[in-house]
């Protein structure tokens, strides 16, 4: 599997999904074609999905935030008789290689993540409409909707299968989902997820599996009435029209060096890294969000969001070699301030919110990012506001002190601002100056009442901003032994330390998904148990059952 | 009327499996009988349910037993629980625990697929009763009546065999699997039946007797397959049913048999040579022969979609741990674990049809489905044998296994009945000649008058060559209530 994936696409060209609008309410189907495999060697049946599958979903939930807000409520459903959706396909995970089975699980988990919380951030709720078999990865699917309702027609059930059938966990959202959202009690949760067929009737509603089961004959009616209850009582502001998500400008150079509009990524193979640098705005800030909204997916602020999130995902995924990312920037830091300024003061504009919500998002992408995050602070950068908080998401930042020779770029500062300080949350649900500072609580409030002053190194190091600040003289040689210092580690201890030391304070349902649920399947995923010759993933579809080595590790 | 508060289940329940003595399937059974009662009443038109009908019973198993002859109001049928007597010392027969004693109790690792396998099973027999409920109204003969009605409850008792085994083997799960089983019902909204075959009605009796020959079929090979189970219980279940689905495709073969006696007979008669002649044919009451080749290619193909994919996982599954077999698998000359084996199967790449071999293992289902179309192909023979000896032109032939599929590798795509690929255009143009349409179907309708005369036919069937128990061309098999 070394084809280059691709995360851009567009409704025209779906092979999996549809959706019809209807007023505020969409109507989301899945109907998986069958050949429309991301890879060679495997069929999407009864509705299963693959990377693909869930690119095409992260693109559906994108677009009805910015293109469709007039929708309050989506009903996912199926799009085939007798199924809802079968889960990952097992013959993809059988045959992709264990890199490709992480991130595959990543990128999915965060799409999860992004729907389910859709409500909260603005206002879209999510109805997953269970008629047919809904399994594995299909009931993490409506696990991460905001409602699930089940038919009662005696067959059609809920059910995590993977325990039995695969010796595998429900590793997206779903064992954690089920207790920590859905609170079903302990041992009701180890009965369920030990079981192939699953949970139908009135029992997936006392054990609090779904939210409610309907008649079957009444079903689509019931769901629709459900939908337009929802619509009439949500607090989301009408708004009468989107704007377009264009495709984006990007071109990858031969050596796989990334160039979009407001960013470039340039690639050192031989050096393990890519280094990222991130341009401060071309033009002064709109005047106002009519001017933004005008502007649509141009506007400086939302172009920056996309081509940086693109960005990621590619390298993430097609560049798995390249270990360590370096963080630059160079702008304006005032000119920035101005742009994120407009979004901030307008937070309740339901564009503002999307593109801030937008970036809350990109962050915790990065947060949960494996790979070596390094933050240079360099002479003309203009790490201000969201952009600063790239600082407290990587694991290291170094910072130019003092005047450079022969550098005449305008002096490297931090500047923060109220975006710092809470409307950009990590997974623990603390920001991540408070993650930064669990021991001293008081520097997050001597860093906030600094907030809006260009901050030099000697204070933003007082402040604990940054990791380390290094003058002309230092500058060079301790950043080239750190890089080549970093590179030569173990890239599975460093992604295994990194996760550990990124996520410091309480645990939210979202942490245990990344980090619980996913180490933990990330480990049961290179066991001979699960994906050895004999193991129970290998083996299924043959008829022979998983070989298992009894030992309790 | 059964007395329900004081069943003595060893006088009304005929079984062989101690179940006075049975506490726990007592407690069960006695939930469930009730529900089953229910279904039964509400099933059947009342007319029926007082009429005496005179049916086989099985009392026991031992050739003696089980084929008792008497009018009985069928409410009050004896369903019985019969297995076939344990065989001393068997072993499982096939998959990774081949040669090992033959489980009496289920495995606990196999108990979810074992039970789902017994809750499709069983939920195909109910089905069929209720997509027959208004047959008994248009019944060609009092003779045909009772066949109808021989079927009915033998698929009743077949039901209360299923839900025996799920009372008695998998706890608690198993009793809400038998309940569900009374809960769903064919063609409903609500709660269909499990899978798409058995939701359709069966409108008229030609389609009966096309449907016991064809689809029942389908239920006697997924028997064979059971009754080579490694767990013993399900094993004797599946033997001791296989006797009783033998009358059913009997019924159907005989019914189809006849249908087409009588056609060639009136041709005969009116000097009609041409079999397309189809409105003179039509216009003499009896059913022309190529209609009933278009009854004959929905009900086959419908059949083979019963058969479920060709390549899967969950057949792979049952064979190789032991819980089903394949058709007569004691007759087959192999290692019975199919190690290393390779078995062909149709597949569609690039648009054409193409056979490749792949693991013997993963295409139970489709060796399944082959035994089938063999076993199927005999009484069509016998059909084609009486056509010609009644001097007529035309013979009968089953359709390609891709023509008209809705499940497998062939489904989505135009195939005739002769198998080859067709362009959308000529596969609308073939249609009438392939399948049955709605005119078809209200001719056929049109003939559907009840006759109950004893020992007088509807013009469009032939009688049958010798009566149920040897009885007389007259004998009164249904002594109809008249209310
Ligand atoms: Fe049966
Ligand atoms: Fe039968």
């Amino acid at each position: 599997m070394t084809r280059q994936i691709d995360f851009q696409t567009d409704p025209s060209q779906y092979r999996h999904w549809r959706v019809e609008y209807d007023g505020p309410v969409a109507n989301l189907y899945m109907d998986v074609d069958e050949n429309g495999g991301l890879f060679e060697g495997y069929q999407l049946k009864l509705n299963s999905y693959d990377l693909g599958v869930d690119i095409e979903l992260a693109d559906v939930v994108q677009r009805m935030r910015f293109e469709h807000p007039q929708v309050k409520v989506v009903i996912m459903r199926s799009g085939k008789p007798g199924v809802f959706c079968a889960g990952a396909n097992i013959r993809m995970l059988g045959k992709a290689a264990h890199g490709h089975k992480v991130n595959f699980c990543k990128f999915t988990n965060e799409t999860r993540n992004t729907f389910e919380a859709a409500e909260a951030d603005s206002g879209q709720k999510y109805i997953a409409a269970v008629r047919g078999a809904c399994a594995g990865g299909g009931y993490e699917l409506a696990l991460a909707c905001n409602h699930i309702m089940l038919t009662n027609d005696s067959t059609s059930s809920v059910a995590l299968p993977e325990v039995p059938l695969l010796a595998v966990l429900p590793g997206t959202g779903g064992l954690t989902r089920v207790t920590d959202k859905r609170k079903v009690r302990r041992d009701r949760a180890d009965i369920f997820c030990s079981i192939e067929e699953g949970v139908k009737g009135q029992r997936a509603v006392d054990w609090r599996l779904v939210d409610e089961i309907v008649p079957n004959s009444k079903f689509d009616d019931v769901v629709l009435q459900r939908a337009g209850e929802f619509a009439a009582a949500s607090h989301k502001a009408d708004v009468a029209e989107g704007i377009k998500l264009t495709p984006l400008n990007r071109t990858i150079g031969e050596d796989g060096s990334l160039t979009y509009s407001t960013l470039e990524a340039q690639v050192d193979r031989k050096g393990g890294k890519v280094t990222i640098t991130l341009h401060g705005p071309d033009s002064d800030a709109p005047a106002d969000m009519d001017a933004f909204f005008a502007m649509g997916d141009q506007a400086y602020m939302l172009r920056l969001a996309r081509e940086l999130d693109d960005a990621i995902l590619h390298l993430r995924l097609n560049e798995m070699e390249l270990g360590l990312w370096v963080i630059r920037s160079q702008g304006d830091p005032e000119k920035f301030a101005a742009h994120e300024a407009l979004l901030m003061s307008n937070a309740d504009h339901w564009l503002a919110n999307e593109v801030l919500k937008y970036w809350k998002r990109i962050l915790k992408r990065l947060d949960v990012t494996s790979r070596s995050l390094v933050a240079l602070v360099e002479h003309g950068s203009c790490f201000t506001g969201i952009l600063a908080e790239i600082l407290f998401a990587v694991d290291r930042s170094y910072m130019m002190e003092g005047e450079f020779e022969g550098d005449n770029r305008r002096i490297a500062t931090v500047t923060l601002s109220d975006a710092n300080f809470g409307p950009m949350p990590m997974g623990n649900d603390l920001t991540r100056l408070q993650t930064r500072f669990l021991g001293e609580p008081e520097s997050v409030g001597l860093a906030q009442a600094r907030m809006g002053e260009a901050l030099d190194a000697g204070e933003a190091d007082d402040l604990g901003l940054v990791t380390t600040i290094l003058d002309d003289i230092d500058w060079e040689d301790e950043i080239r032994i750190f890089l080549e210092e970093r590179a030569s580690f173990s890239p599975d201890a460093m992604t295994g330390m990194e996760a550990n030391l990124r996520f410091a304070g309480p645990e939210t349902m979202e942490t245990r998904i990344f980090g619980r649920l996913t180490a933990w399947q990330n480990w049961i995923f290179i066991r001979p148990n699960a994906v050895g010759e004999d193991g129970a993933l290998q083996r299924y579809g043959t008829g022979v059952r998983g070989d298992f080595n009894k030992e309790r590790v | 009327m059964l007395d329900l508060i004081n069943v003595s289940y060893d006088t009304q329940i005929p079984n062989n499996v101690g179940l006075s003595e049975d506490k726990t399937v007592l407690k069960a059974l006695e939930k469930w009988h009730p529900g089953y009662i229910n279904w039964w009443n509400d099933l059947i038109p009342d007319k029926f349910q007082q009429s005496l009908v005179y049916l086989r019973t099985a009392v026991s198993v031992d050739p003696k037993g089980w084929a008792k002859f008497d009018y009985v109001k069928m409410p009050e049928y004896r369903w019985g629980i019969l297995l076939a007597p344990q065989v001393e010392g068997r072993t499982i027969p096939c998959g990774e625990h081949m040669g090992k004693p033959a489980w009496q109790e289920v495995p606990g690792e196999y108990r979810n697929m074992m039970k789902r396998l017994i809750v499709i099973q069983g939920d195909t027999e109910p089905a069929s009763v209720e997509q027959q409920r208004f047959l008994g109204k248009t019944a060609p003969s009092l003779y045909d009546m009772r066949n109808l009605f021989q079927v009915n409850v033998e698929e009743g008792r077949h039901l209360w065999a299923m839900v025996y085994l799920l009372q008695k083997y998998f706890g608690k799960d198993g009793r809400e699997e038998a309940n569900d089983l009374l809960l769903r019902s064919s063609g409903s909204e609500e709660a269909p039946r499990m899978l798409g075959a058995f939701n359709e009605e069966t409108p008229d009796w030609l389609s009966f007797f096309m449907f016991t020959y064809f689809t029942d079929r389908d239920g006697k090979m997924q028997l064979e397959s059971l009754a080579q189970s490694g767990f013993d219980p399900l094993s004797r279940t599946c033997r001791f049913m296989l006797t009783e689905e033998a009358h059913h495709m009997f019924v159907g073969e005989t019914g189809v048999g006849r249908t087409i006696e009588r056609t060639c007979q009136v041709m005969n008669e009116n000097g009609i040579t041409d079999p397309y002649d189809v409105d003179k044919i039509r216009a003499l009451g009896v059913i022309d022969l190529p209609t009933i080749q278009k009854k004959m290619n929905l009900h086959y193909t419908l059949s083979l979609d019963l058969f479920g994919q060709e390549v899967s996982t969950n057949a792979a599954n049952a064979f190789n741990s032991g819980i089903k077999g394949r058709f007569l698998e004691h007759r087959i000359d192999d290692d019975h674990q199919l190690k290393g084996d390779t078995y062909k199967v149709w597949d569609m790449v690039d648009g054409k049809l193409v056979q490749h071999e792949v693991p013997a293992l993963t295409a139970i289902n489709m060796r399944l489905r082959d035994d089938y179309s063999r076993d199927a192909a005999g009484g069509v023979g016998r059909w084609n044998k009486l056509i010609a000896k009644m001097g007529v032109q035309f013979e009968m032939k089953l359709p390609h296994e891709s023509f008209n599929r809705k499940i497998g590798v062939f489904a989505g795509h135009n195939f005739d009945p002769e198998g080859n690929l067709v362009s959308g255009a000529e596969y609308d143009a073939g249609m009438a000649d392939w399948l049955p349409n709605h005119a078809d179907g209200d001719f056929i309708q049109s003939l559907m008058v009840s006759v109950t005369e004893p020992g007088q036919y509807a013009g469009w069937i032939s009688p049958p060559k010798v009566g149920i128990d040897n009885k007389p061309g007259d004998f009164e098999y249904v002594k109809l209530h008249m209310a």
